[in-house]
């Protein structure tokens, strides 16, 4: 490996550094605090290599203009917070609804409402996986320092691409506004995915096609396949449905395309879990407390180790209940009043005893916390 | 691929969806049909490569529009096809790019968004066609529902003012800005060529008939009663600065009604900055 750039960066920054090596090309955006600097970096960065920056009238219609680009072949995000990400929602759900790659920061804040601006929260993890109306499968990560967020945005439009789906970036207010030294690779060193191309020619395309991994190839418009795209919902040719038959095979395919291939999605960083009998499952910024407080607590021999989730959504569930099989205790430690712990639950045996760590005050959890609370379930 | 059909009755052929579409949901004798049939033509006669042809709408009974046709259709959600279209044409500035949408569409729901592109002046066409309610679902009250109108939500008559969606763009800064008529169908295909061959946001609002709430609830008649009363009360934009307000009410002013052709188009000039920051990269 050729000795890397480093920079000096902000989660933000980050996050824009990581987008635009990912392949990032358009981005549309409205001011928000606590996501505002990734609109000033793509407005700086973007025209630099061709790509393209609009601030939009609002979040709706920032939402919709990174579709519009996305569908013609451009690889596009926005950026929001809290009530930013509520009013994407209906076109995010248009997003799944149509299949069309796109990368959505939600730079979380206290909630609900206006909440808290400039306080960390982590409050928008269920919104991530139900916030539109409607049956779908949800792609959300969760980077946890400002290093993880330069690559978990290479991976997040990766996953766009290779499902034709929106993903989310939970990124929270500490990782957002923190900043560090990120290493910063050389072109060609993370591998890049790009959306699946049709072969056939325009007059066989079946625009929503039942593949092998049920994801359909996507010309982008101007490259002359001429089809429909509805927020309807569609037959494989694309055109709007009511027939019972065909409705099941449209939802089924936004399922199946991600459930059968979770796999893919997956990522979880497991630290001091094999002998661990109590375990802390976090994510986003409380990971890095949890890391120091288990190795505080090791140092004093406590059996402890953490398991941090970079994919929040699908789920890890399996994997979960095969990495905590040994263990008594897990405690869910997140800023919010309580959405994870109760997936955790669902994941794991009812022997395994699952205890909440919750703060919503605005403030992170630090190290000290868990390890108070590690003593008090010990 | 630019190919102008010459047959008449090929042109409709040529454009439309035959196959995967029809019969339309629009009841017989919607205006929509006038209008799609005016933009076929239109598109026909400017010969423009249809791969290289967006068109895009929201949602309502106009909205269906682009699905019957054989261009690159984006039917989206409620109120925001000028933001989908102004992220198809940032990205692709050398596509065309239409939107197709209705009074309640472009100016309740997505009216943020109308005045923004307006401003912007993004080379968007964007066909507004207004029938004075919501016909989708089922004959409410729209922006344009004039004073004292009847419709399901105003069954006493519309207390509330209109919008003029034309006025309205003027002041917003779009560069082309018409009216016409279903009834006017041959000057709507002229102007829908001129508002796509104008560079910068056109508006072309084109007042038409839905008979089947707006005529019934307010005793208009069939959809050639209410074709008749577009003729009767059109009034072209020459013709109506010699007159007074008073002569004007309940008239439909038709024609080209602005034109700027001296100010610069959002992509073009985006171009530039990139140049620019190209530049200073260096
Ligand atoms: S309800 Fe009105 S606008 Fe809708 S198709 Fe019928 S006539 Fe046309």
């Amino acid at each position: 490996m050729a000795k890397n750039k480093r920079k000096l960066l902000q989660g933000n920054g980050a996050c824009v550094q990581g987008a635009i090596y990912a392949g990032l090309r358009f981005f549309a955006g409205y001011p928000i605090t606590p996501s505002t600097e990734i609109a000033e970096n793509c407005a700086r960065f973007l025209p630099q290599v061709g790509g393209r920056f609009i601030q939009m009238e609002d979040e709706l219609g920032s939402m919709a203009a990174i579709i519009g680009a996305s569908v013609t072949g451009m690889k596009s995000m926005t950026a929001t917070s809290g009530p930013g990400y509520s009013l994407m929602q209906e076109n995010i759900g248009y997003a799944y609804m149509t299949e069309i790659p796109c990368v959505v920061v939600n730079v979380q804040r206290g909630g609900p409402s206006t909440g808290l601006p400039t306080k960390v929260s982590q409050s928008d993890t269920m919104q991530a996986r139900w916030g539109t109306h409607g049956d779908y499968n949800a792609i959300a990560v969760a980077p946890s320092t400002v290093a993880d967020t330069f690559t978990e945005t290479i991976r997040a439009f990766n996953l766009a691409e290779r499902f034709r789906t929106p993903v989310t970036i939970l990124l929270d207010e500490v990782i957002a506004h923190m900043r560090a030294i990120v290493p910063i690779p050389e072109e060609g060193e993370y591998e890049i995915v790009n959306r699946v191309k049709p072969t056939k020619p325009p007059e066989e395309y079946i625009p929503y096609e039942i593949t092998e991994n049920f994801v359909s190839p996507m010309p982008g418009y101007g490259e002359g396949y001429r089809y429909h795209i509805t927020g309807l919902t569609h037959n494989t040719l694309g055109f709007s449905t009511n027939e019972p038959e065909e409705i099941v095979v449209k939802l089924d395919k936004l399922k199946n395309k991600i459930d059968k291939f979770q796999d893919e999605i997956m990522k979880l960083r497991v630290n001091n879990m094999d002998d661990a009998e109590v375990a802390f499952v976090s994510y986003g910024s409380v990971s890095r407390a949890a890391l120091q407080a288990v190795s505080l607590a090791r140092s004093v021999g406590v059996k402890v180790g953490t398991i941090q989730l970079y994919t929040i959504w699908p789920f890890p569930y399996d994997k979960l209940r095969e990495i905590c099989s040994r263990c008594q205790k897990v405690i869910v430690a997140e800023l919010n009043m309580g959405q994870i712990i109760h997936e955790v639950r669902r994941a794991l045996p009812e022997d395994i005893e699952v205890l909440p760590l919750q703060r919503y005050d605005g403030e992170i959890l630090t190290p000290t916390q868990l390890l108070e609370k590690l003593e008090e379930v010990l | 691929m630019t190919t102008v059909v010459k047959q008449k009755s090929d042109v409709m052929l040529n454009y439309l969806r035959p196959k995967m579409k029809f019969p339309s949901v629009w009841c017989p004798g919607c205006g929509n049909g006038i209008v799609m049939g005016a933009f076929i033509r239109a598109i026909n006669k400017l010969g423009y490569d249809r791969n290289n042809m967006a068109v895009v709408s929201g949602i309502g009974c106009t909205s269906r529009m682009p699905a019957y046709m054989d261009f690159s259709s984006l039917h989206t959600t409620h109120g925001r096809a000028l933001p989908y279209a102004t992220g198809v044409k940032f990205a692709r500035p050398d596509m065309k790019v239409a939107v197709i949408t209705g009074d309640g569409d472009a100016l309740a729901i997505g009216g943020n968004h109308f005045i923004h592109a307006c401003r912007r002046n993004i080379d968007i066409t964007a066909v507004l066609i207004n029938n004075y309610i919501y016909g989708m679902t089922g004959g409410q009250g729209s922006p344009t529902t004039p004073s004292g109108a009847f419709s399901t939500t105003t069954p006493y008559g519309n207390v509330e003012k209109h919008f003029d969606a034309c006025n309205l763009a003027i002041g917003a800064g779009a560069t082309f800005v018409g009216r016409a008529t279903v009834y006017h169908y041959p000057q709507l295909e002229k102007m829908i060529m001129q508002a796509m061959e104008h560079k910068g946001f056109s508006l072309v609002e084109v007042v038409s008939n839905c008979h089947t709430y707006f005529g019934r609830l307010n005793r208009r008649g069939d959809a050639s009663a209410m074709l008749k009363e577009f003729k009767e009360n059109a009034v072209n934009i020459t013709k109506a600065k010699t007159m007074t307000p008073e002569e004007l009410e309940n008239k439909y002013v038709i024609g080209t009604l602005y034109v700027n052709d001296d100010k610069t188009e959002f992509c073009d000039e985006y171009h530039k900055l990139m140049d620019v920051a190209q530049k200073r990269k260096k």
